[in-house]
């Protein structure tokens, strides 16, 4: 049962494995290669860096969008004008702010998104700590009735008729 | 009596809620600015219809003026532009055309038709200016005050109640000063 409806997970799983890898493959295809396979390289690796405005979940390396494409361009001009990359991403931040980055930075306004999910997790580890402390002092101060004992002992000492098979 | 820690669950689904709900009245399309405050990038292009002389950020210092970024493609422009066309008529305050990744020819064409709005309109053929200004969709606005910084970004259409509430008391401030 589990098993069976455990599949279509599974499988939309894999789709999506599937998809991620061929979107990957047109990031590479849509920076034309160029002569030098290093800034070629480079402004791979940046076009994945940086948010396409347009299409706001796709990176300029990935979109087709026209802006893209200008940016794309953007990024191969001035790695062939001796700019390194933090240059680079600092000219986009400097005209399209953060939310060019496609990797947030960690500042004051982002705290909250990057120390989040951290801050859930100490929050559930401690109601879960405190739920398992609860529980083992209720078993350990409820007393046993004497019928409890009894079989408590039967069990122990392995006599017949007990439940377990 | 009633456990105080039944509500726990029901707390956080409350705060949930009002997260989703105003996120609702959201628009993630409008990305704020980096620019606004600062001094407006250096450009100097050709003019529309006189392609032989330019025009650029430092000829409207003193003036409070309105940076329009257009093209005859842009189907949301249609949407502003009788609101623009409205706005010259008053002559409150400059605007400037940047007429953006278009061909020049189709712009003249589109101007003639729609009614143009703009003291002069320039040409940015290739985007750069646009990639400079952080315009990333068009039509995009920028109110640009007398020292040459920007003030306010508009992404996307003008609205009436943009230009009534945001754009023309600004306007009418930064004039005074």
């Amino acid at each position: 049962m589990t098993r069976i409806a455990c599949l279509p997970v599974t499988l939309a799983f894999a789709a999506l494995v599937a998809l991620t890898s061929i979107s990957g493959a047109y990031a590479a295809d849509a920076v034309p290669t160029e002569k030098d396979p290093v800034a070629a390289e480079r402004a791979v690796k940046l076009g994945e860096k940086l948010r396409c405005l347009v299409c706001q979940n796709q990176t300029i390396g990935e979109s087709n969008a026209e802006l893209a494409v200008d940016l794309r361009r953007q990024v191969r001009e001035q790695i062939a004008a001796g700019k390194t990359d933090a240059d680079i991403i600092d000219y986009m931040v400097k005209r399209y702010g953060d939310f060019v980055l496609y990797q947030p930075p960690v500042k004051a306004t982002t705290l909250l998104l990057w120390g989040g999910p951290g801050l859930l997790l100490l929050i559930g580890a401690f109601t879960l700590f405190r739920i398992v402390r609860a529980r083992r002092r209720v078993a350990d101060d409820l007393p046993l009735t004497a019928e409890e004992r009894e079989r408590a002992a039967r069990l122990l000492a392995g006599e017949p008729g007990n439940n377990i098979k | 009596m009633v456990n105080k820690k039944l509500f726990i669950p029901l707390g956080i689904f409350i705060v949930l809620v009002g997260f989703l709900f105003v996120g609702l009245f959201l628009n993630p399309r409008e990305v704020p600015s980096p620019l606004i405050g600062k001094p407006a990038p250096m450009f100097s292009l050709a003019q529309l219809h006189a392609p032989g002389k330019t025009l650029g950020t430092p000829d409207m210092k003193g003036q409070v003026w309105l940076l329009n970024v257009w093209a005859s493609w842009c189907v949301s422009c249609r949407e502003e532009h009788p609101l623009l066309v409205e706005l010259s008529k008053a002559r409150v305050v400059p605007i400037i055309g940047l007429n953006y990744k278009d061909e020049p020819a189709a712009g003249m064409k589109w101007l003639q038709q729609n009614g143009d709005p703009y003291n002069l309109s320039v040409v940015d053929r290739d985007g750069a200016v646009g990639i400079d200004f952080g315009v990333y969709g068009v039509p995009e606005t920028f109110l640009i005050d007398k020292t040459g910084t920007i003030r306010y970004k508009q992404i996307g259409p003008i609205t009436v109640e943009a230009l009534e509430k945001k754009i023309m008391p600004l306007v009418r401030e930064l004039q005074k000063s």
